[in-house]
């Protein structure tokens, strides 16, 4: 079969999925879904390896499909790579669903938009005209906000959540339409061949504004600040498999969508472009990083730590399209290759993460920090590979973090003395954002994994907790192996993404890396060899494990109580919580979070000087939240209120209005006729 | 030299470079001790005390606290393996270490952020209010630390074209002037005070501390003792040894053993003993008059590491 069948297939099993979805009854109709759709995820990345391997597009058209348009797929080495990433993370989330469906997640309704969010954001990328690209984008986001309100029932913050996610997504998608049309209207044809071949010879300015546009619009999708407000909303109120994918997929996506439009649709374009590209991203992972690090709600943390990732992503493209503006193109490709990178790897530890975190919720019910722990020795599995994910996401060698991390240090590194002054002043901005989003990561993670998953059980629930069934440990466990395999052997997918950015920026020339058994820059001398590192580190643990033991007279290790400072009956409520844990950063960075602290003191009747009682709260909000968003819902609201009064329910008043506007109409006409 | 000898010869030099940091490390401890006694007017322990107190705390019965679980006697084993990987990939004793073509400053930062970090996770593991607190503290002022020491690479950097280590100390014997470039100067002194801050000293951190609601470091391993202590305690001065070898190098790389003949490697050791001893004297002689700062002060120092080290990078990239 040619790859623009198997990609027609894919989508057709998609729809099936759908409807099997929406028509079986309740005891197959999981386990049919998740097989159809898993069948999906194998079809597309088949063709999507294809389109990898040979470089060749895949293409399918049909006139049939959308009025007055038709459909036009075209999958090239950069939407492949995103069909892969995709797959990736629906493949592990969707066997997790078959376990996880019991928990309020096999309603018709939800099976079905499951099973069409997947197809969805496995053909997003494929789109290869903008009615096809609007259609599928929307169908993406309908799709995953009917599953965010899938608890809406029960939960008052779901169906807020919704607001939230619902309104962001489609401003956005009219920022994207708008960037479309400006494109589309000089270039007499809505194909992305006749888009692309008309972009050149637009004015600077129109140019200028598509970007703009699109930057916005695909920003608010990867969840980019000031854009990313619905993140810690939606994410956390989603089923987990749905946060993995939109957390894990759909985020990265938007990423795709300012790639498609900066490299490939209007082809690059100047310094300041990519100046505001990379000021984005190192804003967004600073804000990320902060919060995720003062978060207690477990599955907040860990959408406020995409927002961190997505900046570590703008960042890397925001240098690459600053090297490729300033002639450096194959600095440029490395450091698309890093972005590249660091999405697969967030796709992989960050779909990890949120089905740990998912497990964690239905075996114990809750997801703040403070109450839980205890839960690796509960939760043995689900445990280790929350810590995988962790040490992943922290960048600690040999995960794929890592990885990612040291390409975007090499490719900063190598482009600080190039010659133009934006850059030079950019880059060490970035490298230092880039270390402290790095720092910060690590106290959020630390904490997260920390305070929830090692010393003793801070609730009911986490103490009675238990190990969740066997296909939603599968599910993470086959994400945390992805974490491993692509930290030790990144050579299995770096070919890839290099296929992939060869096809996407002209002129790269030599090839940005070389292959082997290590990691080679050509051109620099950099190199990283992670599976020597690996095998080093491994080695010298099993020589200090055993050193330890031979060295040693007494073999046996003796259980005993902890040090309590004297007091005997230490409780588990004299631990640090994730709220102290947090503490100390959150004093340092007390004016950027501005914390809200409530004290009530009650004294007393006798004496000023004798409490009583005395409560304190804290609470860190969003401040991006409250200073800019804030007001305009307040404003908008007033309006609504005012426009409230023009409808007071009597029939008179409404014709008389039909009259009014009758009349100003034909004023209008006679004298403008 | 055929490729049997040539692995073999590796091997060798690799375990030369981790013998030298870990007894050389403990020595090293004991001798900043040793010279702070004496200015204070003190005799002070041996020298040789902490490596007595490492093989008395080896033969120590193994203690587990009730509800940890497998993290806390892993932590101390990753700790002390990361360090030594880094000692094995640094350009200590020889400019040509085994590993070297991918000893990237970078990697060698990052593996020694994987053995504190999962040293911070080992403090919450026990589930007690001091672990925590300690735990909480380092990590913080780690991720403060951070920007600081990539900064630092970077500036380092800029005159090789590369992070990798053994390449930059061998550009520096091509043109020795880097040395005393303002881009190198920055950068070493905020290198200075990142090395201060990470491996736990005055003003940053008491070492010697024994009140709990003052202690970072020795806080966060409260609950270590005998063999797991034995190798924490070994991994710091692994670690403080590595740190200081690496500044050493940078300012003066001079001695470093340039090939793998064993009088070569013997030299190596001796220049590289002799010039972290000059260092480590000093530092433990302004420790004497340094009180520990308050935890939220540091951040003040930290940054001031920081714009150190950026005014590096800006006179690297204006000095091109």
């Amino acid at each position: 079969m040619t790859s623009g069948g198997l990609l027609t297939c894919g989508a057709l099993l998609g729809l099936a999925a759908a409807l099997v979805g929406a028509a079986l009854p309740r005891r197959k109709r999981v386990l049919v879904t998740a097989a159809l759709v898993i069948a999906t995820c194998v079809v597309e990345s088949v063709a999507a390896i294809g389109v990898l391997a040979t470089g060749h597009p895949a293409q399918w058209h049909s006139s049939q499909l959308l009025p007055m348009t038709g459909a036009t797929l075209a999958l090239t080495p950069l939407g492949a790579m995103f069909v892969v990433l995709v797959a990736l993370v629906a493949v592990p989330a969707t066997l997790y669903w078959i376990g996880y469906a019991r928990h309020g997640m096999s309603a018709r309704l939800t099976a079905s938009s499951y099973a069409l969010f997947v197809a969805a954001l496995l053909t997003v990328p494929a789109a290869a005209s903008v009615a096809t690209f609007m259609f599928l984008w929307e169908i993406m986001a309908l799709t995953s906000l009917a599953l965010v309100l899938t608890d809406q029932s029960r939960r008052a913050a779901a169906r807020s959540a919704g607001v939230w996610y619902g309104v962001i997504t489609h401003i956005g998608a009219a920022f994207i339409l708008a960037a479309f049309l400006i494109l589309a209207a000089h270039s007499g044809g809505q194909s992305f061949a006749a888009l692309e071949s008309h972009a050149r010879a637009l004015a600077p300015g129109a140019r200028a504004a598509v970007f703009l546009l699109a930057l916005v619009g695909f920003g608010s999708k990867a969840g980019v600040v000031p854009f990313h407000v619905w993140l810690p909303k939606a994410h956390p109120e989603a089923p987990s498999p749905v946060s993995a994918l939109m957390s894990g997929a759909m985020v990265a996506l938007g990423v795709y969508g300012i790639v498609l439009f900066g490299d490939v649709l209007l082809g690059g374009g100047p310094v300041w472009w990519w100046l505001i590209v990379l000021a984005l991203g190192a804003v967004s992972a600073l804000f990320g990083s902060l919060h995720a690090a003062n978060s207690t709600d477990l599955k907040r943390l860990l959408a406020y730590s995409t927002t961190d990732n997505m900046g570590l992503a703008l960042l890397a493209l925001g240098a690459s399209g600053l090297f490729v503006a300033t002639g450096h193109h194959r600095l440029g490709a490395l450091s698309l290759v890093a972005a590249l990178f660091i999405l697969m790897s967030h796709a992989m530890f960050k779909g990890a993460l949120f089905l740990a975190a998912g497990s964690v919720q239905v075996a114990t019910g809750r997801r703040d920090l403070d109450e839980l722990g205890g839960l690796l020795r509960r939760m043995p599995q689900t445990g280790a590979l929350f810590l995988i994910g962790a040490a992943s996401i922290c960048a600690l060698p040999p995960f794929n973090g890592f990885v990612g991390e040291w390409l975007l240090f090499q490719s900063l590194l190598h482009g600080v003395k190039l010659g133009s002054t934006p850059g030079d002043i950019a880059i060490p901005v970035a490298v230092a954002a880039l270390a402290l989003t790095a720092g910060l990561t690590i106290v959020a993670f630390v904490k997260a994994a920390g305070v929830g998953f090692l010393g003793r059980p801070r609730s009911p629930g986490a103490e009675a907790a238990i190990e969740v069934p066997r296909s939603m440990r599968a599910g993470t466990g086959l994400l945390g192996a992805m974490c491993v395999v692509a930290g030790v052997a990144p050579m299995a997918i770096l070919p890839a993404a290099e296929r992939a950015v060869r096809a996407t920026l002209p002129d790269v020339g030599s090839t940005p890396l070389a292959h082997g058994v290590q990691l080679q820059l050509v051109g620099v001398r950099a190199v990283l060899a992670p599976t020597v590192l690996a095998a080093s580190l491994v080695v010298a643990v099993l020589l200090v494990a055993f050193l330890r033991q031979a060295l040693t007279r007494r073999r046996d290790v003796r259980v005993a109580e902890a040090w309590g400072c004297g007091r005997e009956l230490v409780t588990a409520r004299m631990q640090y919580t994730a709220t102290s844990f947090a503490e100390p950063v959150q004093r340092v960075f007390d004016d950027v979070l501005r914390p809200v602290r409530d004290i009530d003191v009650s004294h007393v009747a006798e004496s000023r000087y004798v409490l009583e009682s005395m409560s304190y709260r804290s609470r860190v909000d969003d401040r991006i939240e409250s200073a800019l968003y804030t007001p305009v819902i307040t404003t908008v609201r007033r309006w609504g209120q005012f426009a409230r009064r023009l409808q007071p329910g009597s029939v008179h008043r409404y014709l008389a209005y039909g009259l009014v506007a009758l009349v100003i109409t034909l004023a209008v006409v006679a004298v403008l006729g | 030299m055929s490729t049997t000898w040539r692995a073999l010869g590796e091997i060798v030099v690799a375990a030369v470079q981790v013998i030298v940091t870990g007894v050389g490390g403990l020595v090293l401890v004991g001798l900043m001790r040793k010279v702070r006694a004496r200015v204070e007017g003190r005799v002070g322990a041996p020298i040789l005390q902490p490596l007595r107190d490492v093989r008395k705390l080896m033969r120590k019965e193994r203690l587990r606290p009730q509800f940890a679980t497998w993290i806390f006697p892993l932590a101390p084993v990753v700790f002390v393996a990361t360090v030594s990987v880094a000692a094995v990939m640094a350009p200590l004793v020889t400019s040509r270490p085994a590993l070297g073509s991918g000893a990237d400053l970078f990697v060698i930062v990052y593996l020694l952020l994987l053995g504190s970090t999962i040293l911070a996770l080992a403090g919450l593991d026990a589930g007690t209010a001091f672990g925590g607190m300690g735990s909480s503290r380092a990590v913080t002022i780690g991720a403060l630390a951070e920007p600081a020491l990539l900064v630092t690479i970077l500036a380092l950097s800029i005159s090789a074209h590369s992070s990798n280590f053994p390449s930059i100390i061998r550009a520096t014997f091509v043109d020795p002037g880097v040395i005393i470039s303002p881009a190198r100067l920055f950068a070493l002194a905020a290198l200075l005070i990142v090395i201060v801050a990470e491996s736990g000293r005055l003003p940053v951190d008491n070492p010697v501390t024994h009140l709990e609601l003052t202690m970072i470091h020795e806080a966060m391993i409260l609950e270590y003792t005998g063999p797991d202590l034995a190798l924490v305690t070994l991994g710091e001065a692994m670690r403080l040894a590595l740190l200081l070898g690496v500044f050493v190098n940078l300012i003066l790389p001079w001695g470093i053993a340039s090939s793998m003949s064993v009088p070569a490697l013997a030299l190596g050791v001796v220049v590289l003993s002799a010039k972290v001893v000059a260092v480590a004297v000093v530092l433990g002689f302004v420790e004497v008059f340094l009180a520990k700062v308050r935890l939220f002060r540091l951040p003040e120092l930290l940054a001031g590491a920081f714009v150190l080290a950026l005014l590096g990078v800006v006179s690297g990239v204006v000095a091109k």
